[in-house]
């Protein structure tokens, strides 16, 4: 039986025989099938991943004219920013990175972001925030959002006015919890109309809303109501990144559209967020450090294809570190990194990445 | 895609603005380019066309459209509304 050398979703090399990346690959669609009551990949599907996964070359791709479109997430902060960001710290500007992803790195999008990259520390520095959006609108070429998290954490205490859920559930205070989160929520959506407003006002292309529902519920709604204000109000294009495949019940009452947003998974988060009014949505499904590449490849791409099937507006699925079946580490390997890219193009039907 | 490498901006563009699925998309971008969905993302076809229609090319070249000049280009080759191209024209509205 031949030996493959593939990756763990922690990032380690790993040995395995072809049959254990045939089972991994089985298990991992029939894990998504189940959790999302959606259909497992098919036995051709199954067979491309087989395939993908013992193909000896380090980087794998899709055939000419398959290529799918790029948004990104974050800015040029890997490029300027420290660890946390997976930065390289090297010295330049966000207008000068921004310049370099377009000219020299050949992205389809930009976008402009603070390097806090929340919605909540934009809005008392918008203008500056304006200021760099209009100058990267004179010099490049290609569509730009500017992009921030709905971070709904930044408004519960101790970093804003509002009870903090993670304290008041566990000792019990579960009315208390959720109406600190309605608090928070409404605060946080009027943050994020703001911000969206004045790049409107600046001629920015579009909004991105990233890492949605980072803390559950009630940061979903928020997020939702936003997207609505701002499509209603604006020419702004708005794409909404989630933060996991799952909507945390952190809330478990809230509803956008009479349907409660805990427990919804990527096919059922994407008919929200199209009725809310948005164009372009983003997947998430998180990786499992301690089963292989093949396993969460199979298992994302599960997840993806059902999402892209319910949707009518584009989906670029999240394939950064730790999701979309990309292992969950600070240098992911570009052999695994390709792999889930081509995975959710041919299998997912994916618009973009 | 390869952004302006190729024509990936402009596919990009009709995504956003229009949430145009993919191959909406692409089939639109081509046919307003007269090429076929596969030249979209040929470097070699679309660096040459990209400098004939003037929609800005990824090298640096003295008096190809750069920035605004370019979005201005492609709004009018794609028939979409580029907020700063709109700004632009609401700028200097009058003058001349």
């Amino acid at each position: 039986m031949a030996i493959h050398v593939t990756r763990m979703g922690d990032g380690h090399a790993v040995e395995m025989t072809t049959d254990e990346i045939r089972a991994d690959i089985l298990a991992g669609t029939e894990d998504a099938a189940d959790r999302g009551g959606i259909p497992a990949l098919s036995e051709g599907e199954r067979d491309y991943l087989l395939d993908l996964f013992t193909y000896p070359g380090k980087i794998v791709g899709v055939e000419p004219g398959s290529e799918v479109v790029l948004t990104d997430d974050g800015s040029v902060n890997a490029m300027y920013g420290a660890q946390s960001s997976s930065g390289v710290g090297v010295p330049v500007s966000r207008e000068m990175g921004i310049r370099i992803y377009e000219r020299a790195f050949a992205m389809d999008t930009m976008e402009v972001g603070h390097p806090d990259y929340s919605f909540k520390p934009v809005r008392p520095i918008i203008a500056l925030e304006q200021q760099c959006m209009e100058s990267v609108l004179h010099s490049t070429i290609v569509p730009m959002y500017y992009g921030a998290m709905p971070n709904l954490a930044l408004y519960a205490n101790p970093d804003g006015p509002f009870g903090n859920p993670a304290d008041l559930l566990p000792m019990g205070k579960i009315d208390e919890a959720r109406a600190a989160q309605e608090e928070a929520a409404a605060m946080c959506t009027r943050d994020m109309v703001y911000v969206s407003k004045r790049m409107a006002a600046v001629g920015a292309d579009g909004i991105n809303f990233d890492t949605t529902a980072s803390a559950g519920d009630a940061e979903f709604l928020a997020t939702l109501l936003a997207v609505e204000e701002v499509a209603r109000t604006t020419d702004l294009s708005i794409e909404v990144g989630m933060a996991a495949e799952f909507v945390l019940g952190m809330h478990g009452k809230v509803e956008y559209d009479g349907v409660r947003l805990a427990g919804l998974y990527p096919h059922k988060q994407v008919k929200l967020v199209e009725k809310a009014g948005a164009h372009v949505f983003g997947p998430v499904v998180n990786t499992n450090t301690r089963r292989s590449t093949a396993w969460n490849v199979a298992r994302a791409v599960t997840f993806v294809k059902a999402c892209c099937e319910a949707a009518t507006i584009p989906i670029h699925a999240n394939v950064g570190i730790g999701v979309g079946g990309v292992p969950m580490c600070e240098t992911p390997p570009t052999s695994m990194v390709t792999r889930a890219s081509v995975a959710m193009v041919h299998i997912a039907r994916v618009d973009g990445l | 895609m390869g952004g302006i490498r190729t024509a990936g901006d402009l596919v990009a563009r009709m995504q956003l603005h229009r949430k145009m699925r993919l191959p909406e998309a692409k089939a639109y971008v081509a046919d307003k380019l007269r090429v076929s969905t596969r030249d979209l993302s040929d470097e070699v076809a679309m660096r040459e066309l990209r400098e004939e229609l003037d929609i800005g090319v990824v090298t640096s070249v003295p008096g190809a459209a750069r920035g605004l000049e370019a979005k201005a280009r492609i709004s009018d080759l794609l028939g979409v509304t580029i907020p700063s191209v709109e700004r632009l024209k609401r700028k200097v509205g009058g003058i001349g």
